[in-house]
């Protein structure tokens, strides 16, 4: 009898954890809609959504979202461009190739790169990488959506390597026995068996990098230089979605339209990287059969 | 026994893991074109025997080897034999089926990838048939070549095995307990399989159950401790065995 209420005891807490995940992720929702939807009673959707200026504190203000979506687009693709290739064959090194004691410090340095708060990146961003561009490629500034994009290549890298590794290192021995049996050489058999094998973990692992690198404020407010306007080339100064919450936030008049149309965009971002978790699932179910 | 031909000889083998001397002066005679057992208790050696044929042995960690092995007078314990024709020549069969994650139709494309051995998608699709053909499953597996492998049956993954082996036309194949994943009936038609395969092919098969070795054998060898105790016909071996230890454990005093 005892043993009974323990078990149901047991079972609803398990049964509540799961149930206060999804009610949070519903909560959070209808906070950014209850009051992203009070914006559209001044300012028309359309306008929002396609309009080319971002010109919150002019007279009228202008809330076009375009400028800082195709920005959070060149600092995220350009991100992914760099990392995900990069951290996917240092993976590969660190599960397949690097001897013993190597493996064993590129591991934990991987782990310590994980711990780097993102604000002394934005730091290195500002006083050094910046710069260094500028100089290299002889930009007009060094704050650029290029700079943000290294950076956040940089954040993702430790997400990615180590789940990636995790995943190729569970592939199983027998695998590997039966290629070199076959006569494969060890690239062949890293890559047409192991990587295959591992598929579902790295494609995870590559989701949960581009998860990081949509979300972060603090590095690309510091080092993209800030300017809400159309970017031609990732070369020149954008602003993301979130940089504009986090930089706009404290000087929005509470219940203004300005601050209504934060809310907004931050709507747009909610929805943006739940799409992307639903491809990234989509991806793994079908990497799963 | 005099007037076989001889498809692998290995002389003076010895082999070390770490400080362990785990084949001790192994002087052994495969015969061209027939079924070799290797039979013994657990630990004494018989798959790192085998495993030496096509330097599988090389994986592990602290292993050496000293002495000679010679697959058509061809010295394979040399830093310079290519692993790649070796192993393409010498195929291996293990003991638990192990199927890539991949298709059917992909797990036989590897082999034939990796040699570069046949291009062209009828080509390769005739070549894949073929090898399914010399392992029974074409009929059975004909329609659902893009299927994950690793959804047949044990027995149908081992043959799949099997035909990956085949189908690089090796000469030799090296099967290490193939059937102790297997139940009795799928067991059986495995043996069926290598005294087919026989006719084309060198077997050496690895196995810790005597009747199979009696059953589908030409020749034995026992093993124990590390050294090759007896090796002759299997019928000389199973039934006027020279040695004291193989009749006490052919006869089942240990084992």
């Amino acid at each position: 009898m005892r043993r009974a209420i323990t078990e149901r005891i047991i079972e609803t807490c398990i049964r509540l954890s799961g149930l206060v995940v999804i009610l949070f992720v519903v909560l959070v929702f209808l906070f950014l809609l209850k009051d992203a939807v009070l914006l559209f009673g001044h300012y028309p959707l359309g306008q929002f959504l396609l309009g080319t200026k971002w010109l919150p504190i002019s007279e009228p203000p202008s809330f076009g979202i375009i400028p800082l979506l195709i920005g959070s687009l060149y600092v995220t693709a350009g991100a992914i461009v760099l990392c995900v290739p990069v951290g996917v064959i240092s993976a590969m090194f660190i599960a397949e190739v690097a001897p013993g004691p190597l493996k064993g410090i590129l591991k934990s340095l991987v782990e310590i790169l994980a711990s780097i708060p993102s604000v002394v990146l934005g730091f290195i961003g500002l006083v050094w990488l910046g710069p260094f561009l500028k100089d290299l490629l002889g930009l007009r500034t060094g704050q650029c959506g290029l700079t943000g994009s290294l950076l956040l290549a940089f954040m993702a890298l430790p997400t990615i390597i180590s789940i990636s590794e995790d995943a190729l290192a569970s592939v199983p021995k027998a695998f590997k026995e039966a290629a070199y049996g076959l006569g494969a050489t060890r690239w062949q058999t890293l890559w047409r068996i192991c990587l295959p094998a591992a598929s579902s973990g790295i494609i995870a692992a590559v989701m949960l990098g581009i998860g990081r690198v949509i979300g972060e404020t603090m590095v690309v407010m510091m080092v993209t230089g800030n300017s809400p306007v159309i970017p031609r080339s990732i070369t020149q100064a954008l602003r993301t979605l979130t940089a504009t919450i986090a930089s706009e936030m404290g000087e929005a008049v509470s219940g203004s339209e300005h601050y209504y149309a934060l809310f907004a965009v931050g709507l747009v971002l909610f929805i943006s990287t739940f799409l992307i978790n639903l491809v990234a699932d989509a991806f793994l179910r079908r990497a799963r059969q | 026994m005099d007037q076989m031909a001889v498809k692998i000889r290995a002389k003076d083998l010895n082999l070390f893991y770490g400080d362990f001397h785990a084949l001790q002066d192994i002087q052994f005679s495969v015969p061209e074109k027939a079924i070799t057992a290797l039979i013994g208790p657990s630990g004494c050696g018989k798959s790192t025997l085998l495993r030496c044929f096509n330097r599988m042995n090389d994986l592990v960690e602290n292993c050496r080897i000293t002495g000679s092995i010679r697959i058509d007078g061809q010295e394979v314990v040399d830093d310079r034999t290519d692993l790649i024709a070796l192993r393409k020549k010498v195929g291996m069969v293990f003991q638990r089926p192990n199927v890539f994650d991949l298709s059917i139709y992909n797990n036989l494309l590897f082999g034939l990838r990796i040699h570069r051995m046949v291009s062209g998608k009828d080509r390769i699709l005739a070549t894949i048939r073929w090898g399914l053909e010399q392992v029974g499953l074409w009929d059975e597996l004909k329609d659902r070549l893009n299927q994950n492998a690793r959804t047949l049956t044990l027995e149908q993954q081992q043959r799949l095995c099997i035909a990956r082996v085949v189908i690089l036309r090796p000469e030799v194949i090296l099967l290490d307990e193939p059937c102790s994943a297997l139940d009795p009936i799928a067991t059986m038609r495995i043996e069926e399989l290598l005294r087919e395969l026989k006719r084309d092919y060198t077997i050496v098969i690895v196995t810790h159950n005597m009747q199979q070795a009696a059953r589908v054998s030409d020749y034995t060898g026992f093993m124990y401790l590390g050294r090759l105790i007896e090796f002759g016909t299997t019928s000389q071996v199973f039934t006027n065995p020279r040695d004291r230890l193989t009749e006490n454990y052919i006869s089942g005093q240990f084992g």
